[in-house]
Parts: structure tokens; sequence; C-alpha cells
């Protein structure tokens, strides 16, 4: 074979793995099943797509980067808090509020990622927590603005390009969150297949190893970093809008926490796993939890552990053993 | 005495018991840390055990009050050891990922096994008589069983950092720390060293826990609650230190009683912002190493 010939199948590799397949479609197809057939769990399915963006957001830091974090609660509620204190207090373009939330969720993650994205490992995952902690606690303690313990309310969300209202039904939300998500999940699909993407793949895999061949590693980790943040900012907008409500939990602990959760149950840096986690993890919770929350909380602890002992790659992990086990 | 200086005692006691109460539980932590390369988010839970076990054994049961103490301790260095065995160990050195997943699904259980066998409502302790009502000394006096905390917390302190210059056990963890394979090399049983320093540490947390019961509240949450107390202590002082957490405890005990005593409108963000800062300057911590 000529190397010419050669280059052009080696191209060609790359780009096929690019390429859209049929089966990617699958998930919005069935977006749009749901709207039809379940018109009456709208509301929870706009939020479930506000969800998979946050935690697709955070499959990018955590399945391509490698960065564990246990803080991505910090760019969700700052998103949320932005949109929510702009409706608040007299600008409800919902537009212009994704704009403005995904803008100052990307400052934070920024100049956070200054700071923390210097440590590694353990020291780092410390770190996020106590960013997303600070966070939380400047909210809580900033309740004239915010509202503190009881939330930010009073929320005015003007409609959609002065025409689609917000309905009672949540018709708009769930069309405005799935247009927003299909957007967000592009550019996620863009960056995980771009020789940026494959960067970051090769710094999680061998940091030593992308220094030698000259990779900027650090500069890599700070861009997808302020990325990631500025994605959870618009899921955390899409939530305030919606709901019309921000409460301190946007930031807790719980919410980053959850985030993994969904993620690994799904399978982690695959970019689905954030489309199979999160309606099972939601779904379970909105059936589970209101019968017995303590119950709840002993179930999915034990599912965790499970996952984490047995099923390592989560939903699409086994998936793909099974795939193997077939084609063998 | 004059009020400024009075109240700056005051902050400086009261800061020194919550420093010794959280240096407790936290160098477990900062050990299980560097030692073994694991992040135990759960830790919490093994403080929170200890202070169930003590507050449940003396109000329900009656069993007196040291008795209860060394119960607590015994009770999570006991319950740590099958968990390590079973659990832990197969993570060590491992992904942070799973680590933390694993930790969190244990806290998860914690809060649901504490609800389930002790209710959802805090207990509270009853200090015994004889550390009831306040010690004088002569300049002044303080509540009995907060001087007793500081006094048990200190002598601790002391028996744990010799205990660690001056035993084999103490010298073969600080071998590990330092140089894990070169101490496997020299025939040191890791594996056995592991399981103890985790009893050990986790003791330790549920000795904490009931001693501090009446700082921090026993409830089914704790171990959520005051997590991030503990990653505090453990960042501050240093991954795997023993001596940096000490510190890192009383800084952030010392800060946090000031800060709630003049600054009570702002609570703990001022700990928190703090820390950013001093990470900032010192990524690895106060003794960490880079």
């Amino acid at each position: 074979m000529s190397s010419e010939a050669t280059r052009a199948a080696t191209v060609d590799a790359f780009a096929r793995r690019h390429r859209f397949r049929a089966i990617e479609a699958a998930p919005w197809l069935l977006a749009l099943a749901v709207y039809v057939v379940f018109p009456r769990y709208l509301p929870l399915g706009a939020q479930i797509l506000a969800t998979i963006l946050f935690v697709l957001s955070a499959d990018l830091v955590l399945g391509y980067a490698g960065i564990v974090t246990l803080g991505h609660a910090a760019f969700f509620g700052t998103g949320a808090y932005t949109a929510g204190l702009l409706a608040a207090n007299g600008w409800g373009e919902p537009l212009s509020g994704l704009i403005a939330a995904a803008l100052t969720a990307a400052l934070v993650g920024f100049l956070s990622g200054l700071i923390i994205l210097r440590a590694t490992g353990l020291a780092l995952l410390m770190q996020t927590l106590v960013v997303a902690t600070t966070l939380y606690e400047a909210a809580n303690k900033l309740g004239r603005w915010t509202g503190g313990d009881d939330g930010l309310s009073g929320m005015v969300v003007w409609p959609i390009f002065g025409m689609f209202r917000f309905d009672l039904f949540g018709r708009t939300a769930y069309t405005y969150c799935l247009v927003v998500l299909f957007l967000g999940w592009l550019l996620a699909r863009q960056i995980a297949h771009s020789p940026f993407g494959r960067s970051l793949t090769g710094a999680r895999e061998n940091t030593s190893r992308m220094h030698a061949i000259g990779a900027p590693v650090a500069r890599r980790r700070l861009i997808i970093y302020t990325i990631s943040a500025a994605l959870a900012g618009v899921a955390g907008a899409l939530i305030a809008q919606t709901t019309s409500f921000v409460g301190l939990t946007s930031l807790s602990l719980e919410r980053s926490g959850n985030a993994l959760i969904m993620l690994i149950i799904g399978g982690v840096g695959r970019l689905y796993g954030a489309f199979i986690g999160v309606p099972l993890f939601m779904v379970a919770q909105d059936r589970f939890s209101k019968i017995d929350p303590v119950y709840w909380y002993f179930w999915l602890g034990l599912l965790m552990i499970s996952v984490v002992v047995f099923a390592r790659g989560g939903v699409l992990g086994l998936f793909e053993r099974l795939w193997g086990l077939r084609r063998r | 005495m004059s009020g400024t200086l009075g109240a700056l005692v005051s902050i400086g006691f009261h800061g020194l018991a919550f420093a010794m109460v959280l240096y407790l539980i936290s160098v477990g932590l900062s050990v299980t840390m560097g030692l073994m390369g694991f992040v135990n988010l759960a830790h919490g839970a093994f403080a929170m055990l200890g202070g169930y076990v003590m507050t449940v054994s003396m109000t329900r049961y009656g069993v007196p009050f040291l008795a209860a103490l060394g119960l607590a301790a015994a009770t999570a260095a006991l319950v740590s050891i099958p968990l390590e065995r079973l659990l832990y160990r197969r993570f060590y050195g491992g992904e942070e990922l799973d680590q933390v997943l694993l930790t969190m699904g244990l806290i998860f259980m914690s809060v649901a096994g504490a609800t389930y066998l002790w209710g959802p409502q805090t207990q509270h302790m009853q200090p015994p008589d004889w550390l009831a009502g306040q010690v004088d000394l002569g300049f002044r006096s303080f509540p009995a069983y907060r001087s007793f905390l500081i006094v048990c917390g200190g002598a601790l302190v002391v028996a744990l950092w010799l205990g660690l210059e001056h035993t084999r056990f103490g010298a073969q963890i600080r071998a590990a720390v330092d140089n894990l394979r070169m101490a496997q090399s020299v025939g040191i049983n890791t594996s056995r060293l592991f399981v103890l320093t985790f009893a050990l540490g986790s003791g330790l947390a549920g000795l904490g826990g009931g001693l501090g019961a009446d700082l921090m509240a026993i409830n089914p949450t704790y171990a959520l609650q005051y997590l991030v107390y503990f990653i505090i202590v453990v960042a501050v002082g240093g991954l795997g230190s023993i001596r940096g957490p000490f510190f890192a405890a009383l800084f952030i005990g010392i800060a946090d009683t000031a800060f709630k005593y003049y600054l009570p409108e702002l609570g703990a963000f001022f700990i928190y912002a703090l820390t950013m800062m001093l990470l900032l300057w010192r990524p690895q911590g106060l003794f960490g190493r880079a």
C-alpha cells in the first residue's frame, strides 16, 4: 500500500469514529416519543433533560479529562442563581438568561480552576469540594439576595422569543430543555472527538507522556474545566427557569454526588452515560423517595457499592461486555 | 479581666476543645489517604457510630461515662475491620472515582442505618456529675467538660505522636507512608499494617465522635454534615501527615470559633474562604509534600 493510501485509511478511520451513527438518534427519538405518549410527565421530563446536560458536563471533566470532582454543583448553582436573580429582578428573558448563566459559571470555573487544577488526585478532589462548599455557604449567608435557606422565589420568566409561554403542563419547558440539551450534546460530542478532546484523554491516561510530546496539559485542563462549568451553568439555569425556583440544594454536595452516581450508573467517559443514568436514577427517585426517603438512601447506597464492586462501566459497560461476548 | 481579653481567652478555650475533636476524628482520614491512597469520605460515619454508641449506651443502658467512651472507640474500630477487609482494600491506590462512589454509598447507608436503629432525632449526651459545672483555675473558671476534652485530647495527641516515633508499629507506618514498595521489600507486612492503621484511625474517630457529642450533634446525617470540616483539616494539614492535621485542626477550630463569635451572621463562610486562600498559597497543604 502506498503511503498516500495508508494516510487516507488512517484519516478515514478517525473520521469514521466521528461520523454520526444511526443509534445516536435513539435518545432523541425516545425524547420526542415521551412528549407524545406521556404528556402528564413533561415537568419531570424537563427536569430529567436539564439534569442530563448537567451530568454530560460532568462527564467532560471526569470521563475525558479524568478530573474527579465533588464540586460540580458549584457551576450548576452559579448558573441557576444567575438566571434566577435576573428573572427575579425584572429581566425574565430566558435566552439571554441562559447566556448570562453560562458566562458567570464559566468565570467561576475558570477562576477556581486556576487555583485548584494545580493539585492532582486526592488533593484536587478535596479542593473541588471546598470550592462548592464556599459558594454554598456564601449563597446561604447572602440571604438578602438569594433568599438563603428558603430559596429564591418571585422569578418571572418571559415567554421564549416573546411567543412561547411556559405552560402548566410543561410543554414549552420540555421542548426548551430538549433543544438546549441537543445543542449542548452537539458541542460535547464535537469536543470529545476533536484532537483537543483526544489530548485530554491522553493526559488522563499518562500525563508525563503528554508533557513529553509537548502538549500544554495544564492549559487544556483549564479550558475543558471552564467549558464544562459553562454547560453545567446552562443546566442550572434551565432548571431555574422552568421551575421558577432556585434553592440552596442547587449548590449542595448532594447534587454533586448525585451527578457522579448518575454518571457511573450510565457509564463514564462514553458521552451517553448521562442519557441512561439520569432517567434511571430520577425516575427511581421519583417513585421510591416519596414512599420512604430513608430506605431510598439505603438502597441507593447499596446500589452504588454494587456498581463499583461488580459493574464498573455502568449500564453501557455491561452492554459493551455483552456485545463483546456475542461477537466472540 | 477586661472584656476583650476575656473574650479572647474564651475563644481560645472553646476553639481548642473543638480542635481536639476535629483532630481526633481527622487524623485517621489523613493517614488513610497518605498511606493507602484511599479517599475515605465515609470516615465521618465511624465518628458518628462512636457518638451513637456513647450517647445511647449512657442514656439507655446507664453505662458509666469512661466505659462508654472506651466502648465507642472499640465499636468503631471493630466495625471498620471487616469493612476494610471486604471492601476498602480492593480499591487501595485505585481510581479515585471508585473510592468516592464506594464511600459515598457507605455514607448513604450509614444515614439510613442510623435512622433505622436510633431514629431521626439528635442524640444528647449528659456529661457525668464529676464533669458537670465549672472548674476554677484561679484567674477564671471554665466549663469542666470542655476542660476534660482538652486534657484528654492533648494526652491522646502526645501518646499518638510518641507512639509513632518510638514504637515498632509507628516506625512501620512512617516507613510505609514514605515509600510503600521499599517497606514491602524489607519485609513489612503491609496488609496487616493497613488493617491495623485503619482500625486505629476509625477507633480514634469513634472516640472523637463520642467525646465531641456535645460539640458536633449526633444525628443520622452526621457523616455528610461534617464531611467538609474533616476534609478541610486534611487538605490544610497535608495528606498523609500526622502532625499537619493537628495544626490545621487548631487553626480551623480557633478561627471557626472566633468568626462565629464576632461575625455570627457569616457563619462558616470565612473558614471556607480562608481555606481557599491557604490552598492558593500552598496547594499541598501546610505539611504536605509536593
